[in-house]
């Protein structure tokens, strides 16, 4: 019954990586993903990229959602990135960030495999829209 | 799935390919097809894991406890699966998972697999794919399978089920002893925790469970027949071993600190001796075995007579007679079923 392509359950990891401490946001897209009808794997806060990457990996997400805020978008998440080339998981995981990502780096995001940067102030159905669009066919 | 797909993911989570291991788990949890035939290909490389259930009421400590029950066996030189289940919506379907914030103790340790699963809303469905993925762990080589979930309804507790051994957790202050009399979780523990053992109220905790237990022990010798129930009188294993039965134990933990961890384990190791010296483990496997086959079957007989329903044009146009009252349910259950039953008839002979 639930085995069609088509209503398959999304999977997604909303992450919080590196030092800040804000999951307001996180909460909030966890809980739109949920009313929206995915599976949401909430990561916590203050996460490696190597936690990010194993937690991904073990739960084979179909999405892959990083919080940040910090401004060390440029440093950790193409850690986050190469980790998920290691295990095999970066071609069929839709990789997308949301946060404070000044236009210069988000070219250089979606350049290392970001599939799209949602800044503040995007609706959420915007959000959503957009991984049931990208999501990988498996 | 293609059958070289299937034989790849095979291979690829015999070899310990932790990609591939998710990727199986995934398609069993979709029912996706062909994820029997990768479950029939790896059931014949289990039975090497301990399979250890853990319940209780939400904000009882679980997950704290079980990262921390990962990482003594981790530091014992044992590889480790984790399966937490949470509820889903009722509404959307959607669920959030949040187990995996507390497996802060086996950070980047690959060794230690968490895998999280939802209810996804179906009756029955989440038992067959929990057992499921425990025999993907299982064929993996993982040497203990820690199966979480909140013990709120039928689900959780056949989820449970699935393990050799079971733990339940209690939180000081989670009502008077009147609610440990009551019919639910309390009563299919073999071990039952006492965790945030330092919070006030943790001695009456501990005290009315010891009563209840107590009272479970004084009502066996009354109680045989349910034990009796169903099998023949005379030959039944579990009648002459009432005496060397298991007396569930009470640990107290702190999970956030880890106090009393290395004390659940040692009481699972000796419930886990118990049940193999008693032939209990054998008993339990061929329970959930025999469970297994009948709920495999009945799901199919259902998706068949979902099928036979169609023909009939569907479940509302047979309603809509019933509530004219032209017919019955009984008389439709008849109707639809007849076909059926007389074909398995012709071809039994």
């Amino acid at each position: 019954m639930s085995a069609g392509q088509e209503q398959r359950t999304i999977r997604c990891l909303v992450a919080k990586v590196g030092l800040d401490g804000h999951d307001r946001g996180a909460h909030v897209i966890a809980r739109a993903f949920r009313d929206a009808g995915f599976e949401v794997i909430y990561s916590g806060l203050h996460r490696a990229p190597e936690e990010i990457v194993q937690a991904a990996v073990q739960e084979d997400v179909d999405v892959l959602g990083i919080s940040i805020l910090s401004g060390a978008h440029n440093t950790l998440i193409p850690k986050v990135i190469e980790g998920l080339k290691e295990y095999g998981a970066f071609e069929d995981t839709l990789v997308i960030v949301g946060g404070i990502v000044p236009d210069d780096d988000r070219r250089e995001l979606k350049a290392a495999g970001v599939a799209e940067v949602f800044g503040p102030g995007t609706p959420m159905s915007e959000t959503i829209e957009f991984v049931r669009e990208h999501v990988p066919d498996r | 799935m293609s059958e070289t797909d299937a034989a790849d993911l095979v291979t690829g989570v015999l070899d310990g390919d932790h990609r591939a291991l998710a990727r199986t788990i995934t398609k069993i949890e979709n029912r996706e097809p062909g994820h029997r035939d990768l479950v029939s290909a790896l059931h014949a490389h289990t039975g090497d894991a301990e399979v250890i259930g853990v319940t209780g009421s939400p904000g009882a400590g679980k997950s704290t406890l079980v990262d921390k029950l990962a990482s003594r066996y981790r530091d014992r030189g044992l590889t480790v699966g984790v399966i937490a289940v949470d509820p889903s919506s009722p509404y959307s379907g959607g669920a959030v998972l949040g187990d995996r914030i507390r497996m802060a103790s086996n950070v980047g340790d690959m060794d230690v697999f968490f895998r999280s699963m939802s209810a996804r809303g179906q009756l029955g469905g989440l038992s067959t794919a929990t057992g499921d993925a425990i025999t993907a762990l299982d064929a993996f080589g993982k040497d203990r399978i820690v199966v979480e979930t909140v013990g709120a309804g039928q689900n959780e507790v056949d989820v449970v089920r699935t393990a050799d051994t079971v733990v339940v957790l209690v939180q000081p202050g989670s009502g008077d002893d009147v609610q440990m009399l009551k019919a639910g979780i309390l009563e299919i523990g073999d071990l039952f925790v006492v965790n945030k053992a330092d919070m006030d109220g943790a001695r009456t905790t501990v005290s009315d469970l010891q009563e209840m237990l107590h009272m479970r022990d004084g009502t066996t010798a009354v109680d045989a027949g349910h034990h009796g129930a169903g099998t023949a009188v005379g030959d039944d294993p579990a009648a002459d071993d009432e005496a060397d039965a298991w007396d569930p134990r009470i640990v107290e933990t702190v999970a956030t600190e880890g106090t009393g961890v290395d004390d659940l384990i040692d009481a699972i190791d000796d419930h886990y001796d118990h049940l193999r010296m008693s032939g209990e483990l054998d008993r339990r496997e061929r329970t959930r075995y025999a469970e297994e086959i009948r709920r495999l079957l009945r799901s199919d007989a259902v998706d068949l007579l979902e099928d036979e329903l169609d023909r009939y044009g569907g479940i509302d146009a047979l309603v809509d007679e019933v509530q004219a009252r032209e017919t019955d349910p009984y008389t439709v259950a008849d109707r639809v079923l007849d076909p059926l039953a007389d074909c398995v008839e012709r071809r039994r002979d």
